[in-house]
């Protein structure tokens, strides 16, 4: 277990350079002139670009000017924005944010996905099933472009239930409607999944070995249906916290969320290198860690599961 | 081992409804042996089986009829199943795949998915109480805890996910209510009984972790640990080696002696069953064909069927010689042939066999029937 441990952190620590190596390419290869980026449209001097030339070691080869990024990532020093703003700041307003919509997303994904798969599974072909089967198809079809202003117009302005946009500060409530919307396609998946793997497991033998011993039908389920139902979901799960985090641009940008997601939009509209760099090398290793985590709980869950 | 067995034996004293013990007696849309175009212008004297006075038995299933609504029709999977056993005893089921066996064990149990499967009609009596009339409660009661079963494939019958000790003390915790160290207690008292070594070691074990005979031998545990009066065995040597199965069986008839209970042997292994059961109960598709005593059974087949069954194992002291088979196909439940279902198999089918079928009816003097037209022992006597 220990050995399959320190693999795995190998392979993230690979996986981490050749990630942010790939982006950090992709955002510095592009720029003209980040020199007269800084400066807007005002000219600069050639004293001024020469100072600034070294100071951001632009003389350098690229694969140089990645080693001075890596060093200051490593060491916790994100850099600054082009704006002069300290990236660890904005990453420290930002974060909280995105890291509490995304659970909350997480949780509401959870709760129906588990809940009504369950049903559904349970219900093969009555009229819940059927029902529920109409509307993940619907929703996994609708991109979440088209669903997030839809939710905003229905539930925000037209009924009034939630704030129509969570302002700069936004309170739990009023990231519940954005939540939604951000967790609809894992909902949807999650159903599915969950369906079938009960669908699947109700019909086992164990199931029926459960049935002979006397258990209650409650019982049955929550226990012995339940426990293996989950083991594919819970790696779903895992999965998706990553997407989540990251996938709240568009949800982000309509809500008016002040999250990862909108400052990563702006980064890339403003072409803003070292931000979106930072940005994305954090999420890295939040994908990489999520990972790790489902799959060593996937162990846990799976006792015929053995990591060498 | 022994136990304390809190629930005492209590048979509810209810009447049950008078009932046919022998399937399709009552009938009357059903032919006897002595329909005109019988070959046979002298049948053998028949006489009837007695009807056993309720409650006289622990367990007591009566004209048990099980459908499965499937999309090619229905398909009649037990056709009027009779069988009984006391306590102490070990009656053996015997048939093909496809014979209806697992279902009847199923139907007792009251654990049949249904849908598909509807219980037409018949009496499940345990103890006089009939569990196919009572409350999904008291069902449950008895499920396990009177009745308990031994499933076939014991790596799949076994939940993964859970400790081997945790799924034996499952039902005495969550339905007893003891506590979780009295429960790993118990578990490991009860994997000592079944003969597992080192159970105190080996109750934290998962079910992969475990051999196939040490697997069944963790059902078997499971199944004993409410101390119930009747096991119901589907196969339980099927999925492993011979000298496992022999481990097993004798496993199986030690606990049946030591515990006094009824011992419901289901198999389609004749070598198996012989030096454990008591009496063997012989299904062809989803009837009882004969039902005998295992020495007459073995001695002298009254049932075409059972005979091509004897003569399918294969014997040291015939080396050399082809392997017996009985011709064809066992036939589907959706379709199963008019008259008598062996007749197509059959090698000494007459016309009466195809036209109707026949019922189960007494042989001799002893506990001992066969729905044939045409017993083999009757036909040696008239060869003879």
């Amino acid at each position: 277990m220990a050995r399959y441990i320190i693999r795995r952190l190998l392979q993230m620590v690979v996986t981490f350079i050749g990630a942010t190596f790939v982006v950090y390419a992709l955002m510095f290869a592009n720029q003209n002139d980040p020199i007269q980026a800084l400066a807007g449209d005002r000219p600069v001097s050639d004293n001024v670009r020469q100072v600034l030339t070294e100071q951001y070691h632009l003389n350098d080869p690229f694969v140089v000017q990645y080693g001075y990024y890596m060093r200051g990532l490593l060491t916790g020093d994100f850099g600054k924005t082009l704006t002069g703003r300290p990236i660890g700041d904005v990453m420290s307003d930002a974060w909280p944010n995105t890291i509490k919509l995304a659970l909350l997303a997480l949780f509401f994904a959870t709760l129906f996905g588990i809940g009504a798969g369950l049903v559904a599974g349970l219900r093969r072909g009555s009229a819940f099933d059927n029902t529920t089967l109409a509307l993940t198809l619907v929703v996994v079809g609708l991109p979440i472009i088209v669903l997030a202003p839809i939710a905003q117009l229905v539930f925000g302005v037209k009924l009034g239930w939630f704030p129509t946009t969570a302002g700069a500060r936004p309170s739990l409530y009023g990231l519940i409607l954005p939540a939604l919307v951000l967790g609809a396609a894992s909902t949807a998946t999650m159903l599915r999944l969950t369906r079938a793997s009960v669908a699947e497991n109700v019909r086992a033998d164990y199931v029926r070995t459960a049935r002979a011993k006397g258990l209650s039908a409650r019982r049955v389920v929550a226990v012995h249906v339940l426990r293996n139902s989950m083991i594919p979901v819970i790696t779903l799960i895992g999965v998706d916290l990553g997407t989540l985090m990251a996938g709240a641009i568009i949800t982000e940008g309509v809500f008016n969320i002040p999250g990862v997601g909108s400052k990563l939009l702006l980064g890339i509209q403003t072409e803003d290198g070292p931000l979106v760099v930072g940005f994305v090398s954090v999420l890295v290793v939040v994908f990489l860690v999520t990972n790790l985590l489902v799959d060593l709980l996937y162990a846990v869950l799976d006792p015929r599961i053995r990591y060498e | 081992m022994t136990y304390s067995n809190p629930y005492q034996q209590q048979w509810p004293n209810q009447p049950a409804p008078a009932a046919p013990v022998v399937a399709g007696w009552d009938d009357p849309n059903r032919g006897g042996w002595d329909t005109p175009t019988a070959a046979w212008s002298t049948p053998p004297s028949r006489a009837r089986v007695n009807q056993p006075r309720s409650g006289e038995h622990l367990l007591d299933v009566r004209d048990l009829r099980v459908e499965f609504g499937t999309r090619d029709g229905v398909a009649h999977v037990v056709n009027g199943v009779s069988f009984h056993v006391d306590p102490g005893e070990t009656l053996a089921i015997l048939g093909e795949s496809g014979s209806g066996k697992s279902v009847t064990a199923q139907a007792v149990m009251g654990i049949l998915d249904t849908p598909p499967a509807v219980v037409r009609s018949g009496q499940v009596l345990f103890g006089g109480e009939d569990l196919l009339t009572v409350s999904a409660d008291r069902r449950r009661q008895v499920r396990g805890q009177e009745i308990a079963m031994v499933f076939q494939d014991a790596l799949s019958a076994l939940n993964p996910v859970f400790p081997v000790g945790w799924q034996i003390s499952e039902a005495l915790r969550s339905r007893r209510g003891i506590n979780k160290a009295d429960a790993r207690r118990r578990a490991i008292e009860l994997m000592d009984m079944v003969q597992i070594p080192a159970a105190a070691e080996r109750v934290d074990d998962y079910p992969h972790q475990f051999s196939g005979g040490m697997r069944q031998r963790v059902m078997i545990a499971m199944a004993l640990a409410m101390r119930p009066k009747v096991l119901i065995a589907d196969e339980p040597t099927t999925a492993l080696d011979v000298t496992v199965q022999a481990q097993i069986m004798d496993l199986l008839a030690t606990l049946r002696a030591e515990l006094e209970m009824a011992l419901i042997l289901i198999t389609h292994d004749l070598g198996v069953v012989a030096d454990v059961a008591d009496r063997i109960t012989v299904m062809y598709a989803g009837r009882v064909v004969e039902h005998a005593d295992v020495h007459t059974l073995y001695a002298q087949p009254a049932h075409p069927y059972t005979r091509g069954l004897l003569a399918s194992v294969p014997r040291l002291d015939h080396r050399g010689h082809g392997l017996h088979s009985i011709s064809g196909t066992p036939p589907n439940p959706a379709a199963i042939p008019d008259g008598c279902a062996f007749h197509p198999r059959c090698p000494w089918a007459q016309q009466v066999c195809r036209m109707t079928a026949p019922t189960l009816v007494r042989i001799g003097r002893l506990d001992r029937a066969s729905a044939c037209h045409f017993p083999p022992e009757a036909l040696d006597a008239r060869l003879a």
